[in-house]
């Protein structure tokens, strides 16, 4: 083990320090979750009663969220991974073109996505009141995601050699597509899976105004309960948030890291 | 049979964005200014000043959070120690929260029963709060883009050779000229990358503002109040497409310069 230096220590606790920036309000906002009494602190004991309150009020949102975020996700497979396949297929510099228009969901705040969305289909029956009107805003937004984590695992294997191997088996275009490419592809379409997931549950800024009153999605209960309810009780919601959220974050990682 | 693939896809872009916001962009002339709604921006002195302002937050948001992401970044990328994993995975797990949350921490550092504030009660004796600020919003942008940045920055000085630092020390070099010379040259096109998408996320976020509950005058805010408290949707339209040709221009433009794609941010 070489000596370490001064310098060293300095950027160590300087990491140190940026980690407990990031860190402590959250781990502070669980356990103000949990208090009786923020304004007191732990002394005044632990109770489960915020959390019950906010499964009283929000767990509606709760169930809302899952299910749009599982929808958003069978979207993205049935549209994003088809798509990655061809744009790899097709390297030209149409393909380029049509990823670059892909991502502009995520280049362009939601807010003017959500809007132009609305001046659109604002008297189109009864989609502007139905919670299909936010899970297109999540596709579009989350798309992106699934199609660049798909393509970014077929720019690194060898497809064409692959599947003219199987061609000349006599292969099918079908069997190849579900036999050789998807398999192929499944580690990207996993890491865009649980990006997917995590993005459409914490989606705001589109969401706010593309809900009504009866399509509330947990980040929209969250910022209702930071306005209008106790700190303890808005501590206990994002609490909810977190014990759904970080398993997907730590996933990913895990991913990230193989 | 490769378009075939594609169709699905196509076909659900153009109905639900393209079209959408080509209507965004002719209802932002239907009002009563026409055209002239998109100089708003400009020429309103109200949409000026939040421009302005907002492009500021961004600018020191980007540079703060650049400062401190390559520190901790190249650091974590030269050293290995007990705790390491840890410590990445720790400061890499705020990735994908949403803004709101996002400004519901700045409340806990910053707000009324806030963490900096009991511990500046106990130092000097004063309550301080800036959760409900541009300070507090700064913060909170700071604390979304530090973990995608350092990512970027970490994948980036991974592929440093160690060996040219190692030469321009020889040379005589001392720390400050290496990291000046040598190592901040060679990230550019990370931090190029990195700063275009911590600026472009910044300018359009709203989350967070929404939850600091300010009136503070940034963009996205000055949008929504445009929208739903005057109901001038003409206006609000303008704004927002205008808005989003700006973010969009950056992310293109830091694209071009870095030669490599920007995954662009939520």
């Amino acid at each position: 083990m070489r000596q370490r230096g001064v310098s060293f220590w300095l950027l160590l606790g300087f990491t140190l320090f940026v980690c407990a920036f990031l860190i402590v309000p959250v781990v502070m906002s669980m356990l103000a979750g949990v208090t009786v009494n923020y304004q007191t602190g732990i002394s005044s004991g632990f109770t489960l009663r915020w959390v019950a309150q906010v499964w009283e009020g929000y767990s509606d949102t709760i169930f809302r969220s899952i299910g749009i975020a599982l929808a958003c996700l069978a979207c993205t497979l049935v549209l994003g991974v088809p798509a990655a396949y061809a744009l790899s297929r097709a390297q030209s510099g149409f393909a380029r073109a049509i990823e670059e228009l892909l991502v502009m969901p995520v280049a362009i705040p939601g807010l003017a996505t959500a809007m132009a969305l609305i001046v659109t289909y604002n008297t189109l029956g009864n989609f502007r009141t139905s919670w299909t009107f936010i899970l297109v805003g999540h596709v579009l937004f989350t798309l992106p995601f699934m199609v660049r984590s798909v393509l970014a695992v077929l720019s690194v294997i060898d497809l064409k050699t692959l599947e003219e191997g199987a061609a000349s088996l006599g292969a099918s275009f079908r069997q190849r597509f579900f036999t050789v490419v998807l398999p192929n592809c499944r580690p990207g379409i996993l890491a865009g899976s649980l990006m997917v997931v995590t993005l459409s549950m914490g989606e705001f800024n589109m969401t706010w105004l593309l809900h009504t009153p009866l399509t509330k999605t947990l980040p929209v209960g969250l910022a209702d309960a930071y306005a209008s309810l106790r700190l303890e009780v808005g501590s206990a919601y994002t609490l909810v948030f977190f014990v759904m959220i970080v398993p997907l974050l730590i996933g990913m990682q895990m991913l990230a890291r193989r | 049979m490769l378009y075939l693939l594609f169709l699905p896809a196509g076909i659900v872009f153009a109905a639900f964005f393209i079209v959408p916001l080509g209507q965004l962009f002719l209802i932002g002339a239907s009002g009563r200014d026409g055209w002239a709604a998109y100089a708003a921006i400009l020429t309103n002195r109200n949409y000026l000043h939040s421009l302005v302002s907002t492009t500021l937050l961004s600018a020191a948001v980007t540079a703060a959070t650049l400062l401190i992401s390559g520190i901790a970044g190249v650091f974590l990328t030269r050293n290995r120690f007990a705790g390491w994993s840890a410590l990445v995975a720790a400061l890499t797990l705020p990735l994908a929260f949403p803004g709101v949350v996002i400004g519901f921490m700045v409340i806990m550092l910053g707000g009324r029963q806030g963490l900096v504030g009991d511990i500046a009660l106990r130092l000097t004796g004063e309550h301080l709060v800036f959760a409900y600020t541009m300070t507090g919003l700064f913060v909170g942008y700071v604390y979304f883009s530090i973990p995608r940045t350092i990512l970027t920055v970490m994948a980036a000085a991974e592929k440093l050779d160690p060996r040219i630092e190692e030469a321009a020390r020889s040379l005589g070099a001392g720390p400050l000229r290496v990291v000046r010379d040598v190592i901040v040259p060679a990230l550019k096109p990370a931090l190029l990358s990195a700063g275009a998408i911590c600026f472009a996320t910044s300018m359009g976020a709203f989350g967070t503002a929404f939850t600091l509950a300010t009136r503070i005058n940034v963009l996205p805010v000055t949008i929504y109040g445009v929208f739903t408290e005057q109901a001038n949707i003409a206006v609000a339209a303008a704004l927002s497409f205008v808005l989003g040709i700006l973010t969009w221009g950056v992310l293109a433009a830091a694209r071009t310069a870095a030669g490599s794609t920007v995954a662009a941010a939520g």
